[in-house]
């Protein structure tokens, strides 16, 4: 097995949902979570608290962002157990935000062993 | 690494709805009525961080409280933002920083909160507001629905309700409406403008067929946790506030029996009683002995005296009909409806008095109009002169209901009695 990880950015729709809609979603991403550990392809996972700074170049600029600017904000991340990036890709289709605009990138995780 | 299988975490139905009516009051009170839309956006703000942290941790061991904490923070983060104590000096500056503050935190203790919810129907059931736009705001503003559950409960399409949701808030600011509780004589006329939002909230989802069994229970919930919330408050704990409760729980009472699996509709004198909800008639009876505390009888008194007395009948057979009868002129000196005078043929009509029932009925000012426009004016007409075995009419009126109504639970339990005028 290999490991995945998901980036996820928020959806667009997420500011227009009613409250009970915004619990509806929470719920499925509790019962996403529960399922993936259930099967025991969770690895970790976390939340990022919006905004931030990014730092570039070889002056080391600070800049607000890209976050200010972008709509689609990096909300939290999972790392995941999977076969292939097929699989991987199958699995992150169960995301809750995907109905409200949101984005999964799937990327594979660089093992070193063979050093 | 994984942890064992368990069951995913659960909070409590419509905690969001809920907590997001406590969470606009208390911020409402704090940035005024004009920064009605910077409260929506705080509260917003607090669930994507709840939807966020709790779905990638674990659900706080309080989540309403954790909620309240939040809003609270982002509102005094606006205010410090806002204030220029800079201009000042630093003792003043402080000591002004520093009141606000507190002033805020008392704010969000929860007596106060309770007192905010109060101030905010009282605002959005304004009496120079239209009563379509009355309702509207409560269910966005108090109750916490989204513009497409408000369309959905309401029949209508989003876009009519963002209309009445702008022009409601923009009466608002434009007026300077101030949070506030009516005191003194401005009281009791405040409070029947609230009754008669409830009331309306109730009979949406009570009646109307036209829309999704879950959103309609939602509504009939809301409208008795609204006016639940209002008798327990020092204001209105008046006998119309019990009696309109005491109404809405009989109603509720005989939710579930009304409709069958099929999705078709249940008349009274069909409906198992064993499967009324005993606990809200109980409650009914409860706040309408409370009710009685005072010299004034309502139109809910009356309407919920109704109600107890179908509760009270173990059969249809055993309802008292003198009594009901009674019941009705009563309404009827304070609500002289065309509807009132319908249900009051029916009840003639039990009495044996189906001639004089139909009479009262055709004699009604208008009822050409009523007829063409109303079904259930045509409905129960064709019921009463099946009734009074007179096939030619009741087949009139049956196929007019038919044309008429919006509901398909209505047209096919009209379709049942033209099949037995065939046989």
């Amino acid at each position: 097995m290999k490991d995945f990880m998901f980036i996820f950015s928020n959806g667009s729709s997420a500011g227009n949902l009613s409250p009970d809609e915004m619990q509806d979603n929470m719920q499925q991403w509790f019962a996403w979570i529960e399922k993936l550990k259930a099967k025991n392809i969770y690895v970790a996972g976390e939340a990022l608290i919006p905004g931030g700074k990014t730092v570039s170049g070889p002056k080391a600029l600070v800049t607000d962002g890209p976050f200010a600017e972008s709509k689609e904000v990096v909300g939290g991340f999972f790392i995941i157990k999977a076969d292939s990036m097929e699989e991987a890709t199958e699995i992150a289709k169960d995301c809750p935000d995907l109905p409200i605009n949101g984005t999964v990138e799937v990327r594979e995780v660089m093992k070193f062993d063979g050093m | 690494m994984a942890s064992a299988p368990s069951s995913p975490q659960q909070i409590v139905d419509h905690l969001f709805r809920h907590e997001s009516g406590k969470m606009i009051a208390v911020l409402t009170r704090i940035f005024g009525m004009h920064n009605l839309s910077l409260a929506e956006d705080v509260v917003q703000e607090a669930f994507l961080k709840a939807v966020q942290s709790w779905s990638f941790h674990k659900i706080p061991d309080n989540p309403a409280a954790w909620l309240m904490t939040v809003a609270r923070n982002k509102a005094l983060d606006i205010i410090r933002r806002q204030q220029h104590f800079q201009d000042l000096s630093g003792e003043l500056a402080y000591h002004l920083q520093h009141t606000t503050e507190s002033t805020v935190r008392q704010l969000f203790l929860d007596t106060e909160i309770t007192d905010s919810q109060l101030r905010m129907i009282f605002a959005c059931c304004h009496p120079s507001l239209k009563e379509e736009d009355q309702v509207a705001l409560t269910l966005k503003t108090v109750s916490g629905f989204g513009p497409a559950e408000i369309a959905r409960a309401l029949v209508t399409n989003e876009a009519v309700i963002q209309k009445r949701l702008y022009r409601a808030k923009q009466f608002l600011k434009d007026h300077t409406i101030q949070l506030e509780i009516p005191s003194g004589q401005e009281l009791i006329p405040r409070l029947e403008t609230v009754y008669t939002v409830l009331y309306l909230l109730f009979n949406e989802g009570y009646n109307s067929l036209k829309t999704d069994e879950l959103i309609r229970r939602d509504l009939c919930m809301e409208a008795m946790r609204l006016c639940l919330l209002l008798s327990e408050h020092k204001v209105g704990k008046q006998p119309a506030t019990y009696a309109l409760l005491s109404l809405m729980c009989l109603q509720a009472s005989r939710f579930d029996s009304r409709i069958d699996n099929n999705n078709a509709i249940v008349l009274l004198q069909h409906q198992d009683r064993s499967a009324w909800n005993k606990d809200l008639i109980n409650m009914g009876y409860h706040y309408l002995s409370q009710s009685s505390n005072g010299e004034q009888i309502t139109v809910y008194h009356i309407e919920s005296a109704i109600a107890a007395e179908h509760c009270l009948a173990p059969a249809f057979a055993d309802t008292n009909w003198e009594r009901m009868l009674l019941l009705y002129n009563l309404l009827l000196e304070r609500k002289p409806m065309p509807v009132v005078w319908l249900n009051r043929a029916i009840v003639r009509a039990q009495l044996g008095e189906t001639t004089a029932a139909i009479r009262d009925i055709l004699q009604l000012p208008d009822i050409e109009k009523l007829l063409a426009t109303h079904y259930i004016y045509s409905a129960v007409l064709g019921d009463l002169y099946l009734q009074a075995s007179d096939s030619l009419h009741a087949r009139k009126y049956l196929m007019q209901a038919h044309t008429l109504t919006p509901s398909q639970a209505e047209r096919q339990l009209i379709q049942d009695k033209l099949r037995s005028l065939d046989n």
